[in-house]
């Protein structure tokens, strides 16, 4: 083929042609992807300002110190921000350690057989499981069942089961990023097996089960349709009774028996009046929620990267 | 050893010697205690599925002795809290339905889309920069999204659709479909980029295109994952429930029309919880036999792409 041939110069052309429209398709992707990515951050970006703006009035001193009332103007969230507390207290004092030592014994202690392939797969399947029918469960096993009525203990344990999944796939994976050589060389010097696990094992994968645990926390705050099935209040207008006590012993149990309200039951309470004043505090307890959680998971976020760039095995 | 043979011993008190057994015994019985409580620890979690299938099941039970399962699969009327009592599940999950179509039309284009342009297109600062962003959107707790479609993207509808009624089943789906994009996204992510280089690498060295590569080598490789970045996207929708029951209604209503308003299963036991019923009554059994059709639909949804995923996996 000489370089005088006319039909080799329009094939190389075509072909010239043809590399151009598939580039082309190369850029036009470029930008299909990067508008898909702004939706989901536009949106992000949209629904906050959408709350503050509507909430930002009733941010003040008294909204966080007043008890929900019938008039809008005087209404606050004092009960609901220290049910959630206190719930949470329950939820991460018995959602995390049981989740940590289920992690330990998958990854560490588990035999290859076909108990723990049951104990995965249900680890698995709890996790796809909708988070209102752990409302459900509770609300035959722990309210009625169990006998510990609508109670913030109650509360606590459902959220502590809906965690579980998601603490122990991050711990499991904290303790996998741990390299074997540690663990070999704390039994050479003839260390036990539990001795490896608690001074060498976790103490190296803290970071990794601070992330997983912050994140299931920030989840565990969030949610609304678990509580609301095991029968908390939408109206509580009193606290709790104190932990703290004047008489001894000095330290009461009788709040975890006490019936609450939480951030989350508290919005959806209000928005579910039609009048606007009550929407006002809906958005502005809104704003507080997704403080809360977004603080959370930046702080766990910001952990695991900074985690990630200071070790170095 | 020579030294300690030859110590003196005291006659009278001859310092205890720990046989090895004691010792190891001692080192050991700890061990095994942990082993077990951390092994009960790990078993917790079949037990919670047990206790689970097992309220869901007895109360249900006490329920289908009242209301027979053909009614209860074929009326078109659910209606247990009037005085005229209909007990068809229909309505309800054709609610179900509808809201998670809704929200996969949005979440599975978007959801991929970002889940090819992250693996194959952005550069590494992007990636670090937008996947932060990404998880932050499926941080947001979902009664937030409740309030969100009800007062902002459904009076945004009505511009463009006057006749919209204020609960309804497009808005609460819309805004679902962005609340599961971020869940999508991560899953298809990470199944991309576990195909092996070597592959791309092939495609490139053919003369393939960035865009080629991705779409016609890329995700047929990944197929697999995707079709489980879609179950888990399902999973969400269905069980998904105070999006619906702020923003599409806690009316049941046969339709299959997004723009009307209807109840979702997750909707209905939110309204019934909220309400005061007797523990043991009928209307308080029928919550629970809700719960079951819910467990069962992500089931079946999970069971299919078990099978899809067995069907498409490639190996290397």
């Amino acid at each position: 083929m000489s370089a005088a041939d006319p039909t080799a110069d329009t094939r190389l052309h075509g072909i010239r042609a043809l590399i151009a429209r598939h580039k082309r398709w190369d850029y036009i992707f470029s930008v299909i992807g990067l508008v898909a990515m702004m939706i989901g951050i536009v949106t992000l970006l949209a629904l906050f300002i959408d709350l503050v703006l509507d909430g930002y009035g009733k941010l003040n001193y008294d909204f966080f110190t007043s008890f929900p009332s019938r008039r809008a103007a005087g209404a606050g969230i004092l009960s609901a921000w220290v049910g959630t507390v206190l719930v949470m207290l329950v939820t991460a004092l018995a959602g995390v350690p049981l989740g940590v030592a289920a992690a330990i014994y998958l990854e560490e202690y588990a035999p290859r057989n076909w108990m723990t392939d049951l104990i995965e797969i249900n680890v698995t399947n709890l996790a796809g499981v909708p988070s209102i029918v752990y409302g459900l469960l509770a609300l035959g096993l722990f309210v009625y069942q169990l006998d510990l009525g609508q109670s913030i203990l109650a509360a606590g344990l459902t959220l502590a089961l809906l965690i579980l999944p998601v603490v122990i796939v991050a711990t499991r994976e904290a303790i996998r990023a741990v390299p074997g050589a540690i663990r070999e060389a704390a039994y050479a010097v003839g260390a036990t097996k539990w001795q490896t696990v608690a001074h060498h094992v976790l103490p190296y994968s803290t970071a990794g089960i601070l992330t997983g645990v912050i994140i299931g926390m920030a989840r565990a705050i969030g949610e609304t349709a678990p509580i609301i099935t095991i029968g908390a209040l939408t109206f509580i207008a009193f606290l709790p009774p104190s932990p703290v006590t004047t008489e001894p012993p000095f330290i009461s149990f009788d709040w975890l028996f006490a019936p609450f309200t939480v951030l989350p039951i508290q919005m959806f309470s209000w928005l579910s009046r039609p009048q606007a004043a009550f929407l006002e505090n809906a958005a502005a307890t809104g704003v507080v929620i997704i403080v809360m959680t977004l603080a959370m998971n930046a702080v766990a976020i910001v952990i695991r990267y900074r985690f990630r760039k200071r070790i170095k095995w | 050893m020579g030294p300690l043979v030859t110590q003196p011993l005291d006659p009278v008190n001859p310092p205890a010697q720990p046989s090895r057994f004691a010792y190891q015994a001692r080192r050991h019985l700890p061990e095994r205690i942990i082993q077990w409580i951390l092994f009960l620890a790990a078993f917790s979690a079949v037990t919670v599925t047990i206790a689970i299938v097992v309220i869901l099941v007895y109360e249900s039970l006490g329920f289908f002795r009242h209301v027979s399962l053909w009614d209860f699969l074929t009326d078109t009327q659910w209606t247990p809290l009037f005085s005229d009592k209909h007990f068809g599940i229909l309505p309800l999950v054709a609610g179900t339905l509808v809201t998670t179509f809704v929200a996969l039309a949005v979440s599975v284009p978007l959801g991929t889309v970002i889940a090819i342009y992250l693996s194959e297109f952005a550069s590494h600062s992007v990636r670090e920069i937008v996947k932060p962003f990404l998880e932050l959107l499926s941080g947001v707790p979902t009664i937030v999204y409740g309030y969100f479609a009800l007062l902002f993207v459904t009076p945004l509808l009505q511009l463009f659709l006057p006749d919209l009624p204020g609960f309804n089943m497009l808005s609460a789906g819309l805004v679902m479909g962005i609340m599961i994009i971020p869940y999508v996204a991560s899953v298809s992510e990470d199944a991309m980029r576990a195909v092996p280089m070597h592959i791309r690498e092939g495609s490139y060295a053919m003369g393939a295109t960035r865009f080629q590569t991705a779409i016609r080598v890329v995700t047929p490789a990944a197929t697999s994952g995707l079709v489980a970045a879609y179950i888990l996207g399902i999973s969400r929708a269905v069980g998904e429930t105070m999006v619906v029951a702020v923003a599409a209604g806690t009316q049941p209503n046969l339709t299959w029309n997004p723009l009307e308003g209807a109840a979702t299963i997750s909707a209905y036991i939110v309204q019934v919880s909220l309400g005061d019923l007797p523990h043991g009554s009928l209307e308080y059994q029928t919550i629970f036999a809700a719960g079951l059709v819910l467990l069962l639909m992500t089931l079946a949804f999970n069971v299919v792409g078990h099978l899809l995923r067995k069907r498409f996996r490639e190996a290397y």
